[in-house]
């Protein structure tokens, strides 16, 4: 096995309040290859987000080791990775192509090559049409479709979603599912996805890794090991269940 | 187009609404034998224009200067400050408590003080409507540019956007709805500004000819100079509208 693309080795990060020191993240060790789609599930607490952001550079931490890229894929800190939150967070004053060139604006790249490539992306999101679209014109699950656009837009090796889909409605989000696994298999990005639904933690990942609260911890980190492209059906298959019976007792919640 | 029609529809009640009411009031004045100096007519309130000693031109056009001089003052100072605010925090967190202070100062009552350092004229008047003007600019501004999504904020900063970046494409456009409202605010103040410095000393303006014509009971001319700065608001107020539909998106609108 060559290198992985990322590796934490017990990562470490303290909230200090009034003297009284609270573990945000602790003993957080595990390797993503290139090209994986990873969930992180937990309950709220976990610090799964914390984790997410210093995956991202934008917390430091406290000890522990985190690695980025390898030889033959370097990792550049700055224009390697793309992010989706919750909240879509499309700029009310922009079309939907100017919302997701924004990164591309920031970092500086080509914009005539990166409007064509915003466009690409709008397709590859289902978005064809909607180009010269106001957010508010959009509904809840095509936002997030254009937010995702928007992470894809400078090309980053890294994919960053931190509960992209916890604000949509449950029919959405299975949708919403299928569709991040096929833009996952025609980008060929690594993924790193934070949830708290252990059966969307399932159904994406890869590999699934589980954060408990409480002290936060990380408790489990297995392969999924059910066949891609993934059905809606597979969800109700014994291998699945399994899986979500095991993160299940792992939370505390058989 | 229904939208066409709609909005032409929308127009002409208003302009009917407002016809209405001055047939209501030459109804209430012919059938009411009301005096002419408690209430004139909408004709004789007409007339009073064609008297040349009130010398109509000039007084419109002092007033005019007055608010809108004001405004525009008040408009360039109220951002400018906020700008500062959000530029330097020490800056805010001197001068704010101080601000929100000042703000609950009556402005009217700074009147007298106003004439004692600026005598009267043009110049005091145009201070008044500044002064009763730029608050409300400065603390909606200050608000709007304070108003970003911390996650925006981190997606700009996982690009690594520069601090510019981040205010010219996120917080000022994100503030331009608060600006706007604090502006549409101001803009009714102005007049009312520019009116009291009016009554308060001076020897041109559509407030100085109102003291001068109530001295003769000339109800007419009054009524004329009260709808002649009413439309000098309206206009005002157009102004600030039409480039609030330029530049804010409708959706952003508040």
């Amino acid at each position: 096995m060559s290198e992985p693309f990322i590796r934490l080795v017990g990562v470490q990060k303290v909230y200090r309040v009034r003297g009284a020191e609270f573990p945000a993240v602790s003993e957080a060790t595990f390797d993503i290859e290139q090209g994986e789609l990873v969930s992180l599930v937990g309950p709220s607490g976990c610090g799964k987000t914390t984790l997410l952001k210093i995956i991202a550079g934008l917390h430091s931490y406290d000890a522990g080791e985190l690695r980025i890229g390898t030889q033959t894929q370097p990792f550049d800190p700055s224009r390697d990775i793309g992010m989706v939150f919750q909240q879509p967070l499309l700029l009310k004053w922009r079309r939907i192509v100017d919302n997701v060139l924004l990164p591309a604006e920031i970092l500086g790249l080509p914009l005539a090559e990166s409007r064509e490539r915003a466009r690409d992306l709008l397709r590859l999101v289902g978005l064809s049409g909607s180009e010269e679209k106001y957010p508010y014109e959009l509904s809840g699950g095509m936002q997030q479709r254009a937010a995702i656009a928007r992470a894809l837009v400078h090309d980053p090796k890294l994919i960053l979603m931190d509960e992209p889909f916890g604000a949509l409605d449950a029919l959405t989000r299975e949708k919403m599912n299928l569709e991040l696994l096929r833009i996952w298999q025609e980008s060929g990005k690594t993924i790193l996805f934070i949830t708290h639904g252990i059966t969307e933690a399932v159904f994406l990942g890869t590999r699934v890794i589980v954060l408990t609260a409480g002290p936060a911890r990380m408790a489990d980190n297995f392969r999924v090991n059910l066949p891609h492209p993934r059905t809606l059906d597979m969800k109700t298959h014994e291998a699945f269940g399994e899986y979500t019976r095991r993160i299940y007792n792992l939370l505390g919640m058989n | 187009m229904d939208i066409y029609r709609n909005s032409i529809q929308r127009y002409s009640i208003a302009v009917f609404s407002h016809l209405m009411l001055i047939v209501a009031w030459h109804l209430f004045v012919t059938l009411g034998n009301v005096p002419k100096f408690v209430m004139p007519s909408p004709y004789a309130t007409l007339q009073a224009l064609l008297e040349p000693n009130y010398r109509w031109p000039e007084n419109i056009m002092v007033t005019t200067i007055e608010i809108f001089g004001g405004y525009f003052l008040a408009v360039i100072g109220g951002i400018g400050l906020a700008l500062l605010f959000s530029w330097f925090r020490i800056f805010e967190m001197i001068t704010m408590p101080l601000l929100v202070s000042l703000n609950m100062v009556p402005k009217v009552a700074l009147g007298p003080l106003i004439l004692v350092w600026f005598s009267y004229g043009i110049g005091p008047n145009i201070a008044m409507a500044f002064a009763i003007s730029f608050f409300p600019i400065v603390l909606t501004t200050a608000r709007g540019l304070q108003e970003v999504e911390p996650d925006l904020l981190d997606l700009v900063r996982s690009v690594r956007g520069s601090r510019w970046q981040l205010f010219a494409k996120i917080q000022l456009p994100g503030a331009l709805p608060y600006i706007f409202s604090g502006m549409k605010v101001a803009a009714i103040l102005a007049v009312a500004g520019a009116i009291v410095g009016e009554f308060l000393g001076s020897s041109r303006g559509l407030g100085y000819l109102m003291l001068q014509v109530q001295v003769t009971l000339d109800t007419a001319a009054m009524f004329m100079a009260v709808i002649l700065i009413t439309l000098i608001g309206m206009v005002l107020y157009g102004i600030v509208l039409g480039l609030e539909r330029l530049l804010v998106v409708r959706d952003a609108r508040i």
